[in-house]
């Protein structure tokens, strides 16, 4: 095989990966996916807490995260933010209580708010094509 | 062999034997897990799961990145025949990580976290780890004279190295509000970054791998050949744009998926040569399976064939948005971790750390042989139960009006408790294959401190005197 044979081709080869690596990035950076029009100061701060108190580490959003718990993608658009705030006071058999603030516990709220406005995660709500491709 | 009689704990072998501790930690806490999911609520006062599991997972992560250290630079000396450029940097950079892995799992204990998955710990504390990742970075390229006719591993290490400290910190681009203000691009940039490291530390794990595997075999033609690089850049190719498959379900832009989608394909390219190369590599396999290390290296072929089989059908949208959320995903990562990542890096542990001491005793040996069979056997239990578990949450998941989050838990009990017992023997499996080991060592450096150094150091070939 004469491809890939010498330093020249294998240079070649990754400095166009290397290229067309560094160019998606930067367009990602760029270009979010999301465009936002104001920051939302409440979520922003309830994410801070999300990560604080690890909560990811039982529930997912859009999936990710651990399995212990239910994910929370759509928590507050499906049972609304008394039903959250209820389990945020007290806990669970499973979730400790954390003795949050109220503040923490409003900002929370709108934090799973701003995800829950993002999109749905549910898998019921996709269409699968043929080409094993899929559609909300 | 006098001149094997290397008692020195250098500090590539040191980084290794701190993996290997980690990875003790990593199996009890996993097993704390596992027992949490058995019996709700347990624990729940002090060691609640949300700081079980990145115990479990820093621990085990950690591992990975400590043993693949400790291979790289082990090896680069090897293959260099020389001293490290600058061993204090190194003295310098497993101090530095020693010390950051200890404060965060102490913090995880204490319940103070910050950042996000698998990184949970205070962002404050990334910090210390670029910067030593920084210093290996700048010793092996200071060790290595040119890139002038290099052998495949030496690519794969550059690459693991870089990509490391560039996806890491890529990571951290959510401190920034501007790449954390909506979810959709926080989780966008968030899988980028970790699709890519999974990619990064395999290279320098496969690297190292492939430097052992020559060195078994005495032929270092093959790492110089065209398909090795072939394969190689199919394996950049998708560490820079697979990452996709993470987020299928995240609606974030379709090209994303597209790509992702597409290049995921391609490593069914490699997964037909492993199909190909099958019979010769039975035959090598018998060759050398006396060796330790090539039985892991035999074992982490299996794992690879099917983690790599799962991936590329979990890499289907129209599959993955069954499996997604659901403990198939857990059989992925933990089926790679240890069927791949941990299996080669303990091939390799056995290679830098077993010659280089006292031979390990007859019974030592049939002991090891139990837990590698004890490991194998019930890795594969441990996996199909996780993917039982998976397929029930994946139909709880569809039907119209599911049962309760909590009934559906109830259900999957009975594959819980299989995960359990597997993950059990499976733990008991690596502690038959640490403890001698890691009691070499311990006799190895208690010899070092009676005799001290200079005596049998000065006899050691060029190639052994690693720092
Ligand atoms: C130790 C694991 C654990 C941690 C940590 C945890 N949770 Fe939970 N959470 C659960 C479990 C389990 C349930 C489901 C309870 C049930 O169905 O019986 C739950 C339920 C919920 C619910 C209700 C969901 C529903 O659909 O019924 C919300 C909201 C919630 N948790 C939010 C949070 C937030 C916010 C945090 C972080 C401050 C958090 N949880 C941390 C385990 C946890
Ligand atoms: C070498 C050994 C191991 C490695 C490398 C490893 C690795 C991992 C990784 C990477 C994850 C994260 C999975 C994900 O996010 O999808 C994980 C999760 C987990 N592992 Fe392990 N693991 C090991 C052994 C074990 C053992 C022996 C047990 C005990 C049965 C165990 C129990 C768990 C549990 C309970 C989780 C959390 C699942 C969840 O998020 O709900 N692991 N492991």
């Amino acid at each position: 095989m004469f491809f890939m044979k010498t330093d020249r081709h294998r240079f070649v080869v990754i400095s166009l990966l290397l290229t067309a690596f560094i160019g998606y990035s930067l367009f990602l950076y760029a270009a979010l996916p999301v465009q936002v029009a104001a920051a939302n100061k409440e979520a922003d701060s309830g994410k801070m807490v999300w990560q604080q108190y690890n909560c990811n580490a039982c529930h997912q959003v859009y999936g990710l995260g651990g399995y212990l718990g239910p994910d929370l993608t759509n928590v507050y658009s499906v049972r609304g933010s008394a039903y959250i705030q209820a389990f945020l006071k007290n806990g669970t058999t499973i979730m400790p209580n954390f003795q949050l603030t109220g503040r923490e516990i409003t900002d929370l709220t709108a934090f799973l708010e701003s995800i829950d406005a993002s999109g749905k995660s549910d898998p019921k709500t996709f269409t699968l094509n043929y080409d094993g491709s899929i559609e909300q | 062999m006098a001149a094997l009689n290397n008692n020195k704990p250098t500090t590539s072998r040191l980084f290794m034997i701190a993996g290997l501790g980690l990875l003790a930690a990593g199996l009890l806490f996993g097993l704390t897990g596992a027992w949490q999911y058995l019996v709700p609520g347990s624990l729940k006062e002090y060691l609640s799961f949300e700081r079980i599991r990145p115990l479990h997972v820093s621990s085990v992560v950690f591992w990975i990145i400590f043993g693949a250290t400790g291979a790289v630079l082990t090896y680069l000396q090897q293959y260099t025949g020389k001293k490290l450029y600058c061993p204090l940097l190194v003295k310098i950079q497993l101090s530095i990580f020693a010390g950051s892995v200890i404060t965060i799992l102490i913090s995880y204990t204490a319940g103070i976290f910050g950042g996000r998955e698998y990184w949970e710990f205070h962002p404050a504390l990334a910090i210390p780890i670029a910067a030593g990742w920084i210093l290996f970075i700048i010793n092996f390229i200071r060790s290595i004279s040119s890139f002038r006719k290099q052998p495949v591993y030496v690519w794969m290490w550059i690459t693991g190295l870089f990509f490391f400290l560039f996806t890491f910190i890529e990571s951290y681009l959510w401190i920034f509000p501007y790449f954390r203000n909506s979810v959709v691009n926080d989780m966008t940039i968030q899988w980028k970054s970790y699709g890519s490291m999974v990619g990064a530390w395999n290279m320098l794990i496969y690297g190292s791998s492939f430097f052992l595997m020559e060195k078994i075999s005495g032929n270092n033609k093959y790492s110089h050949a065209p398909i090795a690089f072939i394969l190689y850049f199919t394996g950049l190719f998708n560490l820079m744009f697979n990452w996709g498959h993470h987020i299928y379900t995240l609606p974030t832009y379709p090209f994303i998926k597209h790509i992702s989608y597409a290049v995921s394909m391609t490593e069914l390219f490699i997964i037909g040569r492993i199909i190909w190369q099958w019979r010769s590599t039975v035959s090598t396999a018998r060759k050398h399976f006396h060796h330790t290390a090539y039985r892991f290296i035999v074992a982490a072929d299996i794992w690879i064939f099917l983690t790599l089989a799962l991936a590329i059908a979990m890499s289907i949208p129209a599959v993955n948005v069954y499996t997604h959320g659901t403990h198939i995903t857990v059989a992925h990562t933990m089926g790679a971790t240890i069927g791949i990542n941990s299996f080669l890096l303990l091939a390799i542990a056995f290679d830098i750390l077993h010659d280089t001491c006292t031979p390990l005793s007859e019974k030592n040996i049939k002991w090891l042989k139990r837990g590698y069979a004890t490991v194998n056997i019930s890795l594969l239990i441990f996996w199909i139960s996780l993917i039982a578990a998976g397929v029930l949450k994946a139909r709880w998941q569809m039907q119209e009006t599911p049962l309760p989050f909590s009934s559906m838990m109830l259900m999957l009990k009975p594959y819980f408790i299989v995960f359990f017992i597997s993950g059990s023997a499976m733990a008991t499996g690596f502690f038959l294959i640490l403890y001698p080991l890691l009691k070499n060592q311990a006799a190895c450096y208690f010899k070092y401190l009676v005799n001290k150094p200079g005596t049998g150091q000065d006899r050691l070939p060029v190639q052994l005197i690693v720092e």
